[in-house]
């Protein structure tokens, strides 16, 4: 082996065994977070546009009447002008299911009978189980209801059983059976013809296509037709209030980790001066110590490097299960460039930083090199040590105190450390937070108890709007207040209306009692009171430059209605609430069916229905509220179900992320107190061995290694806070005006005072973690050992 | 007949390697004495000087000094018994250069939770007694080799050791301050202090012990009883 190879060698084995476990380790979670940082970036970029192109998503999904058209003569429509290929006719039905737990909601499906995944356009991802083969089997879509695999659902007398969990990027259905167990189910009257046509990019040559298509058919066959554009609409929607989360993760991941490393590097090669001295003494140039010590760093980097793409792959797969969830795309994985970019580089920064230390160090007259620790400090620090000693306090913690002083480089790379791990602990914290709090307010769901008509569950569509006359939803809602139990409701009924000004049907919702208290959170402006007052959505207000305090016209079937927007709502769709007395009677008694999806919470809502939302007391029982109340509702025509209401996997996905990349970071920057900590009691063993000399205990010893780390880890905390409350507030902002919302205050005030004080101390506990080991190595070490160490 | 402040008894240290640094070694110090070891490098000096000052452990044997057993401390026991029964001078000082010579003084007393009033006592007497304590505010690495040997003598008795151990104590001195340290060592010694020094210093022997040890090969080869007094 070559002098340089023996010193590289030597300079990572044993005897420097923890700097070189401490470099490994730094990189390995650094190479971990980035990878799965670049995850989260890259799999924000166009996630729908990339799973759509997997899939051969449908450009156009269009529903035929099945009693006026053939099925021969809806295939033949894949001949039509401009049609690249087509899929189906496939036999759709509405099918009303429940769960069999008690008072669960009976959901309408618009199930589609497939006999496989597959086929030129549309093939749907299987992300669970298997496709339905068999009687009695389905698979729901992953943006349906909450169901898992193996589970069975209620439809009428049948009970189907979930075999497999899909996606279709194109939307075309809630769920899929064969086409056999969809014909015992309900009654198919329509059919699903799928196109792909050889120009779909604009909504101009999307009209063309559909035209061209309705060409191809008998007239008056066509029920419905979507285009992808508009599917592509609302998918972006719906996931883009949680892209500039996610890239803030990703971004701060892959910062913070870099910036770790390369101060774990520095504070390594900046603590080797004497042996490079003596190296120099030998004969080496300075380039080849140059070399010699990046190669000392770079060794177990490459080490860690690997280990932590290991690691961040396997970290990174449940992680995007779980996001994917959020972009509705059916499968997300970490590409392999992101390893290989990452990889190198971490280990790119590594060498630079190391060659940068490494040079000043290698450029030192090798005599100044070689007095490094030998001689007098030349007095730096002495007036610290002069004050603490006047201080009240027991002499090892005087003498811990007024270290840093001593060596200040080391001190602001041991304090910038702990700040950098303490900022990204508070930005992790407040955005996971904020992350969260969007994810519950865009829910507007947090009631008990829902109260609807009665689904029919068997022979046909289903809705309340067949069922017969509705009762007087005050007679309903008087009702429902009178029930004891009750602590708030409303009522509410949904119709997508014309706005002046708006490109897209807007979402009305017309609201009987006060409907703010289920998670309505207000940007600017307060909620709705007085007739021809409406609230309306973020997102609304974004797409028409409307503001609060502008007037709006809504056209429903009955008539207009002239509302003042008095308040902004936290909703990325487009949606405006009022009193039903202020637009109720444009609603009129039909509504029309525009494809515009009720919010979130009140999905499935059947239009010009009243459905009631019903918050019950703390001390209520929900099943044992029901059952009292629907003897009440019978004679109305009602039921009451428990609200479906879960908690959201993505949520928990989400706080496992900030945990995750919050303790990461929290331990490579304790790793970085350690590795400094390290090298300062190496430097000063030798007076370590004195004071034990004359008497200092291994007790006091650790007393004085933890007291040199608490001011500057309180500093470093105190430094890492405000730095990491500062990212937030200038990320969330911007990052929600790139998802074309505004955020509420509730949303960017996630600092509350308990929370800032425990983040400071936080730094303080990076601090002490960091100092644990070396303290412990300081109180062990042999004094006999350590005086003899020069 | 005098009282014992060091009794060792068959004390072996052996090492992970090579022969045993000491062998056997049995020996026996009075209160009052002035003691020498001498011997070539290697002769178990250091390593007899680390068992009495609770530095090291025997491989077997016992070591007593002014009551404890030395043998059976534990680390944090060690370092109390250095702190109530011994100082300790070192070849080079081993002051530390970012305390002032006072607070160096003071440092075993404030470790020994010594109050503070009393300690500060103690050290400006024993500056005073020493001929430094004008000296007291300033940093070690300001002071002549004889001037730090002092603060590190200072330091040493601060607790009022029933024992001072010196390692080489006239080592890195240039003449006139290694005279001045024999000095200051047989003033102590005068005043009644037993003193156990390593040297290499025929003439330090010969000026300041009462008795001298010749070590070799960690055993004891002459054992000498002089008069540095006269």
């Amino acid at each position: 082996m070559s002098a340089l190879g023996r010193v590289v060698s030597s300079g990572v084995g044993r005897r420097r065994w923890l700097q070189t476990l401490v470099i490994g380790l730094v990189a390995a979670m650094a190479v971990a977070t980035s990878v799965l940082g670049g995850a989260l970036l890259i799999s924000s970029r166009a996630p729908f546009d990339t799973a759509f192109a997997d899939q051969n998503g449908a450009h156009l999904a269009v529903l035929l009447n099945a009693k006026k058209v053939a099925a021969q003569q809806a295939a033949a429509t894949a001949n039509a002008t401009g049609v690249a290929a087509a899929a189906g006719p496939f036999p759709v039905g509405t099918v009303g299911v429940r769960g069999t737990e008690a008072g669960t909601l009976t959901i309408d499906l618009k199930v589609v009978g497939r006999a496989d995944p597959g086929g030129a356009v549309d093939r749907v991802s299987l992300t669970d189980g298997r496709w339905a083969t068999g009687p009695n089997e389905i698979v729901v879509s992953n943006a349906g209801i909450i169901v898992s695999v193996g589970e069975t659902l209620t439809a009428g007398e049948t009970t189907l059983t979930v075999v497999g969990k899909a996606r279709s990027m194109s939307d075309t259905a809630d769920a899929w059976t064969d086409p056999a167990t969809l014909a015992a189910l309900t009654t198919t009257s329509e059919y699903q013809m799928l196109y792909r046509f050889e120009a779909a990019a604009t909504a101009t040559e999307m009209t063309a296509n559909q035209t061209a298509v309705e060409k191809a058919l008998p007239a008056d066959t066509v029920i419905a037709a979507r285009s992808w554009l508009e599917v592509r609409r609302e998918a972006v929607e719906a996931a883009a209030v949680f892209v500039p989360f996610l890239v803030a993760f990703g971004v701060l991941a892959l910062a913070m980790s870099l910036l770790i490393v390369a101060n774990v590097v520095t504070g390594s090669v900046a603590s080797a001066v004497r042996r490079i001295g003596i190296l120099k003494a030998l004969g080496f140039t300075p380039g080849e110590v140059v070399r010699a010590y990046v190669g000392q760093a770079l060794l177990p980097a490459a080490a860690g490097a690997g280990a932590g793409v290991i690691v961040g792959n396997l970290l990174a797969v449940p992680l995007l299960g779980r996001i994917q969830v959020v972009y509705g795309t059916p499968k997300l994985a970490v590409s392999w460039w992101v390893d290989v970019v990452v990889v190198v580089f971490v280990l790119g920064l590594v060498a630079v930083t190391g060659w940068l230390a490494a040079l000043r160090a290698g450029r030192l007259r090798t005599v100044d090199a070689l007095a490094v620790g030998r001689t007098s400090s030349g007095g730096r620090g002495r007036w610290a040590a002069r004050l603490v000693g006047r201080l009240p306090v027991p002499r090892p913690v005087g003498i811990g105190l007024a270290r840093p002083f001593a060596r200040p480089i080391r001190a602001v790379l041991l304090l910038a450390a702990i700040a950098f791990g303490t900022a990204a602990v508070t930005f992790s914290v407040g955005i996971g937070t904020s992350l969260v709090r969007v994810q519950a307010a865009g829910e507007h769901n947090i009631a008990d108890v829902v109260v609807q008509p009665p689904r029919p569950t068997r022979g046909g569509p289903s809705g309340p709007a067949d069922a017969g006359p509705q009762a007087d939803p005050a007679k309903v809602l008087a009702a429902i207040s009178a029930q004891p139990g009750t602590e708030a409701a409303y009522g509410v009924r949904q119709q997508p209306m014309r706005m002046t000004g708006a490109a897209n049907a807007v979402n009305v919702s017309a609201t009987l009692g006060d409907a703010q208290w289920n998670r309505y959170e207000m940007v600017t402006g307060g909620w709705y009171g007085a007739p021809g007052e409406a609230t309306a959505a973020s997102g609304l207000l974004r797409a028409t430059g409307k503001k609060v305090g502008d007037t709006i016209t809504l056209t429903g079937s009955g008539g207009t209605a002239t509302l003042t927007i008095v308040g902004e709502v936290f909703e990325s769709g487009e949606a405006v609430w009022a009193d039903v007395a202020s637009v109720g009677a444009a609603m009129g008694d039909t509504g029309s069916t525009s494809g515009v999806r009720p919010t979130n919470g009140e999905r499935g809502q059947t239009e010009d229905s009243f459905r009631y939302y019903i918050a019950i007391t703390d001390a209520s029982d929900v099943l044992d509220y029901i059952a009292p109340l629907n003897s009440d509702l019978e004679t109305l025509g009602l039921e009451a179900f428990r609200n479906p209401r879960t908690t959201e996997p993505i949520i928990t996905a989400l706080i496992g992320l900030a945990t995750l990349v919050a303790t990461l970071l929290a331990a490579a920057a304790a790793l970085g107190v350690l590795n400094t900590m390290m090298l300062d009691l190496r430097d000063r063993v030798h007076d370590l061995g004195v004071m034990k000399a004359v008497g200092m205990s291994p007790g006091q010893t650790v007393t004085s290694v933890i007291a040199s780390v608490v001011g500057v880890g309180l500093l470093g905390g105190a430094a890492g806070v405000p730095i990491g409350m500062a990212v937030h507030s200038l990320t969330l902002p911007s990052m929600a005006g790139t998802a074309g919302t505004s955020l509420p205050s509730f949303i960017t005030d996630v600092y509350l005072p308990a929370v800032l004080t425990a983040l400071v101390f936080g730094g303080l506990v990076v601090a002490l973690l960091g100092a644990l080991i070396p303290s412990g190595w300081a109180a062990r070490v042999r004094t006999a050992t350590a005086l003899r160490t020069e | 007949m005098s009282e014992a402040v060091i009794e060792l008894h068959e004390v072996t240290r052996q090492y992970d390697e090579g022969p045993p640094a000491l062998r056997k070694l049995t020996l026996t110090v009075n209160r009052g004495d002035s003691v020498a070891i001498l011997g070539p490098s290697g002769s178990g000096k250091s390593t007899l000087l680390n068992l009495i000052a609770g530095l090291d452990r025997p491989t077997s044997g016992t070591v007593t000094v002014a009551g404890a057993e030395v043998h059976t401390l534990g680390e944090a026991a060690a370092a109390r018994y250095r702190r109530s029964h011994i100082g300790m001078v070192f070849q080079f000082f081993n002051l530390l250069d970012d305390l002032t010579v006072l607070d160096n003084v003071l440092l075993p007393a404030q470790l020994a939770g010594v109050r503070g009033g009393e300690a500060r006592s103690r050290a400006a007497r024993l500056l005073t007694t020493l001929g430094i304590d004008r000296h007291s505010g300033a940093y070690p690495g300001r002071l002549s080799g004889g001037e730090r040997q002092r603060v590190a003598v200072a330091r040493a008795l601060i607790n009022q050791p029933a024992l001072l151990l010196a390692d080489e104590p006239t080592g890195a001195l240039d003449t006139a301050s290694g005279i001045e340290v024999q000095n200051l060592l047989k003033e102590l010694h005068a005043g009644g202090q037993t003193i156990l020094m390593v040297t290499h210093d025929m003439a330090l022997a010969e000026a300041c012990a009462t008795r001298t040890i010749h070590l070799v090969d960690g055993q004891v080869s002459a054992d000498t009883l002089t008069d540095s007094r006269s």
